[in-house]
């Protein structure tokens, strides 16, 4: 084993539950990396929901939540509402994030919240065994869609670039390097970010997706089809779209806007309870 | 009226009048509870709207949010960042948070979640009482677990009960469910309130299956919401140590149901017939024994009762008491869950006849009867969102013991 990962990863955990090919390992290793080269493992909190992606952060030794499908998002605010200072690192899947925790999502966004999420996108419901996700592509085959989906899919980051968060960026398995950075960049910005990462599951959503179940076939069609998005570029047409989407330093966080309004009252008084009736003096009320 | 806290409640303390939602808002800030993550609904709406301000005062955080399977989430996550925590709902938000309090309950998260009863099902009777989740407080998520739910009567238990539940849910490491009712969170009485913040001792090893610290404190633990082992390692693909952990987490309560157990009992010494209720409705049914044994309301309880003293008046007057001949007590369950079957039993032991009158169509009955096999165990439901009066109570009583004679 790498020796950065042996470092990281629970040992009496392993052999991960992860298929032979499936680019959650890229993931692992992106993000633990983004964490060491930062220096913060003693400050940062695992958060993940129910997924193939969401056992990404049970192998590592660190603080981790498995929690519920679809509401890793509303632990991790609760747990970085409760430790202000500390790093919180969502890992979530497009079932996970657009589908059936889409709610949570808007609202992350829009509070602008210090959290960095790690969404793997594979275009499929893997550990179910391979039923269609709000992010399978028009016309795929899937357990749950035999004649072709025909909902349009949902683009994960430019979702969360419409609710409002501050860091986008969208990379494949293919780009694990980019993806690391992206991921160090995430975790320093001041607010919330989210990281796309499009990745294969050759078990699943191979055949349904991609026409093939070789991995190799699949990262290799990930690297063609995709391009790094620059700023005022001719974007190129049904190509995916990779790169930092949206890098906004300008709008305020949440606990910091939370805090900056309290301490405009702090300082003055207490804020009184609206139609809080306490009665202090009982005796003349008692007869 | 004593409660049982774990640790007594200090003397003193200040008397005000206050209404039940807030006297549960305020006894939270005194447990020590710094993290409240809610979202409006009747009739509980009064705790999020106090605690807004007052648990930012107390140098904790709130936060209102997207909805209540997302408040539920919330405290679960504050609690694991080491802030005491609370949520507060009614049925509907209630319903919403069922995924979580399984979640909280096999990860063993020390968590309490008011619910002020409304009348169901779904939208229901928002302004109205109820006690219709009985059941769904301790079978509403799926599978096999155990649950600890208090039912306070008047605003002094809601205030003295939110303390125990942060006290139990922190002993036991369980979620604690504080099952009021719109009747007692919207009643205002005098009650005795205490300042500052009481202490209250975090989780005993002997209670926890898993034991595991706050997070951000160097424990490196796996919060797993699979069936795991004491490591925190996912044992749900083995049956053996699946049961083992079933076992555990309802053991822990189930084990020490001795220690959680709160059942009073008033007039019960020679009583042949006992009212048993829990929550709002076992008061009434108390003023129903009253009314039955002729004794005179208390100072206290006058109140708002004038039409009922009248009426007690015009029998005395009349020098009658129609319900001499039975001889009532009443046994008030304040810890429905876990079912204190026992400490019942005990109780109700020489009991011809034990009557249960609940708001709701007859469900905590049904528990009685399965364990006072020698008594006749009646129901006395009443829905429709009003609570029982007492002389209709001794009324049905009445009638129910000439019918079976």
């Amino acid at each position: 084993m790498n020796r950065l990962m042996e470092r990281y990863l629970r040992r009496d955990a392993l052999p991960t539950l992860f298929c032979p090919g499936c680019g959650n390992g890229i993931v692992q290793y992106a993000a633990i990396a983004a964490i060491d080269n930062l220096g913060i493992r003693p400050d940062t909190a695992c958060v993940s929901g129910i997924g193939c992606s969401s056992w990404i952060p049970c192998y590592f030794n660190m603080d981790v939540m498995h929690t519920t499908h679809g509401r890793a998002l509303a632990f991790a605010q609760g747990l970085k509402l409760a430790q202000p200072d500390k790093k919180v690192l969502v890992f979530t899947g497009d079932g996970d994030c657009l589908a059936i925790g889409g709610n949570h999502l808007l609202h992350a966004c829009k509070r602008n919240i210090d959290i960095t999420v790690i969404l793997v996108n594979n275009h499929i419901y893997g550990m179910t065994g391979g039923q269609k996700s709000p992010a399978t592509p028009e016309s795929a085959v899937t357990k749950t869609s035999p004649w072709g989906a025909y909902d349009e899919p949902i683009q994960g980051a430019e979702t969360a670039m419409s609710l409002g968060a501050t860091y986008v960026a969208r990379w494949t398995t293919a780009h694990p390097v980019q993806l690391q950075k992206s991921i160090e960049a995430g975790i320093k910005h001041k607010g919330f970010s989210l990281i796309e990462v499009i990745s294969q599951c050759p078990t699943q959503s191979g055949k349904s997706v991609y026409g093939s179940k070789d991995p190799a076939f699949i990262m290799n069609y990930l690297k063609e089809s995709s391009y790094v998005y620059k700023e005022g570029m001719d974007e190129p047409q049904g190509k995916i779209k990779c790169g930092v989407l949206i890098h906004d330093n300008d709008r305020s966080e949440y606990i910091e806007r939370m805090e900056a309004r309290m301490n405009q009252f702090r300082s003055a008084k207490p804020v009184k309870v609206k139609n809080s009736k306490e009665i202090e003096n009982t005796r003349s009320v008692e007869r | 009226m004593e409660s049982q806290t774990v640790e007594p409640l200090p003397r003193g303390g200040r008397k005000v009048i206050l209404q039940g939602n807030e006297a549960c808002a305020r006894a939270a800030v005194y447990a020590g509870c710094r993290f409240f993550a809610g979202y409006p609904i009747t009739p509980s709406t009064e705790i999020i709207e106090y605690l807004s301000a007052e648990m930012i005062n107390a140098g904790g955080t709130f936060i209102q949010m997207e909805d209540e399977i997302a408040s539920a989430c919330a405290i679960v996550g504050a609690r694991w960042g080491g802030k005491k925590a609370m949520t507060a709902t009614s049925g509907p938000g209630f319903t919403l948070m069922q995924e979580t309090i399984g979640f909280a309950a096999v990860t063993e998260t020390p968590v309490v979640i008011v619910n002020v009863q409304r009348g169901g099902p779904s939208t229901g009777q928002p302004t109205m009482s109820s006690q219709q989740d009985i059941y769904q407080v301790k079978y509403g998520s799926h599978g096999d677990y155990e649950i600890i739910a208090l039912t306070p009567s008047s605003v002094q238990e809601m205030y003295d009960f939110t303390i125990r539940a942060f006290e139990l849910s922190e002993k036991f490491r369980t979620p604690v469910i504080l099952l009021a009712d719109e009747v007692v969170g919207h009643m205002r009485e005098k009650i005795t309130i205490y300042d500052g913040e009481r202490k209250i001792r975090g989780g005993h090893r002997n209670y926890v299956v898993s034991p595991q610290e706050d997070f951000y404190t160097g424990g490196n633990c796996l919060v797993e919401g699979q069936l795991h082992d004491e490591e925190g390692m996912r044992v749900g693909h083995l049956a053996e140590k699946s049961g083992e952990f079933i076992r555990s987490i309802s053991g822990k309560i189930l084990n020490h149901i001795d220690e959680i157990q709160d059942v009073e009992s008033y007039f019960m010494e020679n009583a042949d017939i006992a009212i048993l209720a829990y929550g709002s409705v076992s008061r009434p049914a108390l003023n129903a024994v009253k009314l039955a044994k002729g004794i005179k309301l208390s100072a206290d309880e006058k109140e708002g009762k004038l039409r009922f003293l009248k009426k007690i008046l015009r029998r005395k007057s009349a020098g009658e008491n129609p319900y001499s001949h039975l001889n009532v007590g009443l046994i008030k369950v304040n810890t429905v869950w876990p079912f204190p079957e026992k400490e019942i039993q005990r109780l109700a032991a020489k009991c011809r006849y034990v009557f249960v009158p609940e708001m709701n169509a007859g469900k905590y009955y049904k528990e009685i009867e399965r364990c006072l096999w020698g008594s006749t165990v009646i129901s006395l439901p009443k829905i429709g969102g009003e609570i029982h009066s007492p002389s209709e109570l001794m009324e049905s009583i009445a009638g129910e013991v000439r019918d079976n004679e």
